[in-house]
């Protein structure tokens, strides 16, 4: 019976989407409170999850959709992992994305397919099986597109047709694979362990090429290179929908679901055992490094942002493919870290964008002294992101290099210690700008009451997150950080 | 009480009311709105009662009007006429409330009222009568009524081009029943019944039996729509009004299909079927690349979902190479899951083809254009049910494409893998070319007016066929009743 919490955190976001829909343009009252009351409700059910996960109870709920197949919701630890961050997400990107959009048109349509995507997010955090991953995974491809396209602009038009085109195709790669997999490994449901270890040596061929088929599919939301292109061309949708999709929906569903393919339906010690994971340690390397430096160049500061995402969501994989416990806790504290950071500098982003119309790196001399709260949480992001301590982002890199000399190939803290600098090369002379460098001409002064840099809704959500990222650095080591979870996490895969 | 509910003859009435009231519907005309709505009111309530009927408490054979078997018509009540018949009274339903929007009382063109009514709920009693008749007399009397009020629901419109349409519609179908009508013909001559259980006993390999076969699939496959058959279906569906078009694509062309599944089942099994299994596989695959291709090309929206249609076909044409021993029940099932899911979300397009038709004075795509506001609804409609021709999960279509794929793998029929994948990234290709102009943003002086009939109906259409994979399992459950197949539908591969 207490396992209908886990429809009750679906629908928390499902029906207030359902309802906007059908809401009148101008219900800006009845619509923000419909998403508010849906966000705070959810956050308080995952609440209650995360207690009960914590003591080892898992909620699980089946429902058969045809005879030999369910849809199969349950919530481990991972899953709350996931789920946390984006229901915390989602809260504050809903409050930013309220105060962003004001006055603009179609927003019962942006609100609605908003609260259609976080369900799908949602949905895929607590798929119990991969059957249920793809449905959500699929679901959350078509929810996003209309967000993406919100403009309604020929070149917004023209990004959604190549998200369409790539998240289209790799679905499609994914569903074959999963329909492949599932015919020669029976059910697949998410368990430590792994699903295919006890089949039959002849088959050893095909996993490795589902495998291959399954990390390729996945690796497109990923933003592995060479399938990243729809990311930095999707940066045309508005900033709250760039925030979301690079710090929890699209990019950490696809890295979400290569963990969940490693480490549930392979299994670390056959994945480890076939040399599966090798393949993907080097991918993960060169899209590292690669992003890193096309950022240097980039001019366009979401363009800068969007390519840094690429290179720092293969972090995450990087640590999964390392396949040691040390390994695994930096990579997966690392999806949300990098949530965080990157949310805070999209947040950070969009204000200058729809404050001061600065779109471009060398717009933004002196800009510090005109929105100074925004960007000194910019200004932590962006520490954050080239790992400084105590932030957040330290804590990532330093398991990861634990990890990476754990598992015998130190070749990896080269490639950490080059996408650093290359991280400071990209990041250092923005901040540099901001604070340094005199502006070029004054900024118009804010109209605002009593001088405020900008509106509360578009300043409070960047300074909770890079709030959070200062805390989850300092307080790393103590109950509740994502650290802390993390290795509980760890613990019970590799069962120690 | 509970005896008298459950064994009322409800089929029968399935068949019985729709015709009474299209008689009387085309006596009172000035009543006939209302006769064929408080009609599509009572099938679904008659449809449910059917199936409850027959889920609760599996009593014997029907007869109509009570004559022992050799004497009076045995109806079918398996599974497979079961769903049918709830699909056809659901889309039913929705397309009769939906046409009182569509044919206003006070039309100009007063004669399409006035036949309307009559004709279309003629055409419900006809496919009812269809789903549930037993034997291959019954079912080339029925295919007939269904063509013949599809024809007369065709030339509605009027004008040259619809005329035109109809007609040929009109001598294809006559083709169509001809060909079938002699192979039953042959069948009658060597064993003397066409009931199709006995049929499906005593038939042999012999070769005028194969001849037989080969002329009812011909027909049956000329009705239905097939690549290289499928020249007349565009411009039929295309010129028949709104209500219509989504009447022919997601019933009519079911209706001769139904009749091949369940020959291919019940009657050829003891055939040597191969050959032919493996030519509706070709034919099917080309028609799904096809079909594809050609709706990509189209500028009118009506056309673009009429090709998706031939592409729909396709799939369902690759029931019969997939229906392997082992793979059998799979097989089936998938058809069947594809034929429900795909009534619903076709029609509901083709519901908004209509309606973008009726308001905007023309169905080119480019009238899409900035489809917000209050013509928002239809592109909801339109991504909604499109989610279950693309094969989107958790749409009815998705998990057909997974039964086929999985049952082509299990069998070693590779060769489809790539045709299903290319059918659904086309599919996806040609819907987001129509979504691409819904969302382009552009500022419209004013929004039409449509009528809620026209709007909240489909939509609800739409709502199920995108979910329809979420709720299958009771639906799925039902059409294996006496299902000629048994077995596992996910087939697991043997190393």
């Amino acid at each position: 019976m207490s396992d209908l919490i886990l429809p009750a955190i679906l629908l928390s976001s499902l029906l207030p989407g359902l309802i906007i829909f059908t809401l009148p343009e101008q219900q800006v009252t009845l619509r923000t409170a419909l998403n508010l009351a849906g966000a705070l409700f959810k956050l308080m059910l995952v609440a209650l999850l995360f207690v009960r996960v914590a003591e080892r109870q898992y909620a699980e709920l089946r429902l058969p959709l045809l005879p030999d197949i369910e849809l199969v919701l349950r919530a481990d630890a991972l899953s709350l992992l996931f789920l946390t961050l984006s229901a915390l997400l989602w809260l504050l990107t809903t409050i930013y994305a309220i105060g962003y959009l004001e006055g603009s048109p179609n927003r019962s349509r942006f609100f609605g397919f908003f609260s259609l995507c976080v369900s799908a997010t949602t949905g895929i955090a607590l798929s119990g099986d991969l059957v249920t991953f793809v449905i959500f995974y699929e679901m959350l491809t078509i929810s996003t597109y209309p967000l993406v396209v919100h403009r309604g602009t020929p070149k917004a038009l023209a990004a959604g047709r190549i998200y369409l085109a790539y998240t289209i195709c790799g679905g499609l790669v994914l569903f074959f694979a999963t329909v492949w997999l599932r015919s020669i490994a029976g059910p697949l449901d998410f368990s430590p362990g792994g699903v295919v270890a006890d089949l039959d040596p002849a088959l050893y061929g095909s996993l490795a090429i589902i495998f291959a088929l399954l990390m390729l599919s996945l690796g497109v939301k990923a933003a592995l290179v060479p399938l990243h292109i729809w990311l930095p061309s999707a940066m045309v949708a508005p900033a709250p929908v760039s925030a979301l999709l690079h710090a929890v929906a699209v990019v950490k569903a696809g890295a979400f679901g290569i963990i969940r393919v490693v480490h549930d339906i392979y299994g670390l010690d056959f994945s480890a055992a076939q040399n599966l994971l090798f393949p993907l340690a080097l991918l993960a390397a060169f899209t590292i490094i690669y992003g890193s430096i096309r950022a240097l160049s980039q001019n366009d500061l979401k363009r800068r942002l969007a390519f840094s995402t690429v290179s720092q969501v293969s972090y995450i994989l990087l640590g999964v493919a390392m396949a040691t416990p040390l390994g695994t806790i930096g990579g997966l504290v690392h999806l949300v870290h990098q949530g965080l950071m990157k949310i805070t500098l999209f947040f950070c982003a969009g204000n200058l964008a729809e404050t001061l119309g600065i779109h471009k790196v060398d717009e933004m001399d002196g800009v510090g002294r005109r929105m100074p709260w925004t960007m000194a949480a910019f200004t932590v992001g962006a520490l954050g992101m080239i790992g400084l301590p105590p932030l957040a982002g330290f804590i990532s890199k330093w398991y990861l290099g634990l990890g990476s000399l754990a598992a015998g190939q130190p070749w990896i803290i080269l490639v950490l210690i080059a996408s650093t600098l290359l991280n400071a090369a990209y990041f250092l002379p923005v901040v540099h700008r901001i604070w340094f460098i005199e502006p070029r001409q004054d900024w118009p002064s804010s109209s605002l009451r009593g001088g405020r840099e900008t509106t509360w809704a578009l300043l409070a959500p960047p300074l909770m997150t890079a709030l959070l990222v200062i805390l989850l650095g300092i307080l790393a080591g103590s109950v509740g950080s994502a650290l802390y979870w993390v290795e509980l996490i760890a613990a019970r895969e590799y069962g120690l | 009480m509970t005896e008298l509910f459950l064994h009322q003859q409800w089929l029968i009435w399935l068949t019985l009311l729709p015709l009474g009231a299209a008689v009387a519907a085309f006596l009172a005309p000035q009543q006939a709105r209302w006769i064929g709505l408080a009609t599509a009111l009572l099938l679904p309530v008659c449809a449910l009662a059917g199936i409850l009927s027959v889920t609760l408490t599996h009593a014997d054979p029907i007869t109509a009007g009570g004559w022992p078997t050799p004497l009076g018509i045995e109806l079918r009540r398996d599974g497979l006429a079961l769903v049918m018949l709830a699909v056809t009274a659901l889309v039913g339903f929705i397309i009769s409330c939906y046409a009182l929007g569509y044919f206003p009382v006070h039309d100009r063109h007063y004669d399409k009222v006035r036949y309307f009514w009559p004709l279309w709920l003629f055409l419900w009693g006809s496919c009812n009568a269809l789903f549930v008749s037993g034997d291959l007399f019954n079912l080339y009397v029925t295919l007939e009524l269904v063509t013949l009020s599809s024809v007369a629901l065709i030339a509605l419109e009027g004008g040259k081009q619809a005329l035109a349409a109809a007609l040929r519609y009109l001598f294809i179908g006559l083709l169509g029943s001809l060909s079938y009508l002699l192979g039953v013909g042959l069948l009658y001559g060597s064993y003397a019944t066409v009931d199709i259980a006995l049929l499906g006993e005593m038939i042999s390999a012999t070769r005028l039996n194969h001849a037989a076969m080969a002329l009812m699939v011909a027909g049956l496959v000329l009705k239905s729509a097939l690549f290289p058959l499928h020249f007349w279906l565009p411009q039929a569906h295309t010129m028949a009004p709104a209500p219509v078009s989504a009447a022919l694509s997601a019933l009519v062309v079911k209706a001769a299909y139904v009749i091949l599944l369940r020959l291919w089942f019940e009657v050829f099994p003891a055939l040597d079927t191969f050959a032919v299994g493996h030519l509706l596989g070709l034919l099917g695959s080309i028609a799904i690349v096809w079909g594809s291709l050609m709706a990509l090309r189209q500028e009118r929206l009506k056309l673009l979902i009429a090709y998706s249609t031939v592409a729909q076909i396709g799939y369902l044409y690759l029931v019969f190479p997939l229906a392997q021993p082992e793979t059998m029940a799979a097989a089936w099932t998938g058809g069947v899951l594809l034929m429900m899911t795909h009534a619903c979300g076709k029609s509901a397009m083709f519901m908004v083809a209509g309606t973008i038709h009726h308001t905007a004075g023309s169905d080119r795509l480019s009238r899409l254009a900035g489809a917000g506001g209050p013509v928002g609804v239809l592109a909801v409609v339109f991504t909604l049910a499109a989610t279950t021709i693309i094969g989107l999960p958790p749409s009815g279509g998705f998990f057909a494409k997974w039964i086929f794929i999985n049952a082509a793998l299990v069998t070693g029929q590779w060769w489809y893998l790539p045709i299903i994948l290319s059918g659904t990234l086309l599919a996806a290709a040609y819907i987001a070319r129509v979504l691409g102009w819904a969302f382009l943003d552009v500022k419209r002086s004013s929004y039409p007016v449509i009528p809620w009939v026209m709007k909240w109906p489909p939509l609800v259409l739409s709502v199920i066929a995108l979910l329809f994979g979420l709720i299958a399992y009771e639906p799925i459950q039902i059409a294996l009743i006496g299902a000629p197949v048994h077995g596992s539908i996910m087939v697991e591969m043997t190393p």
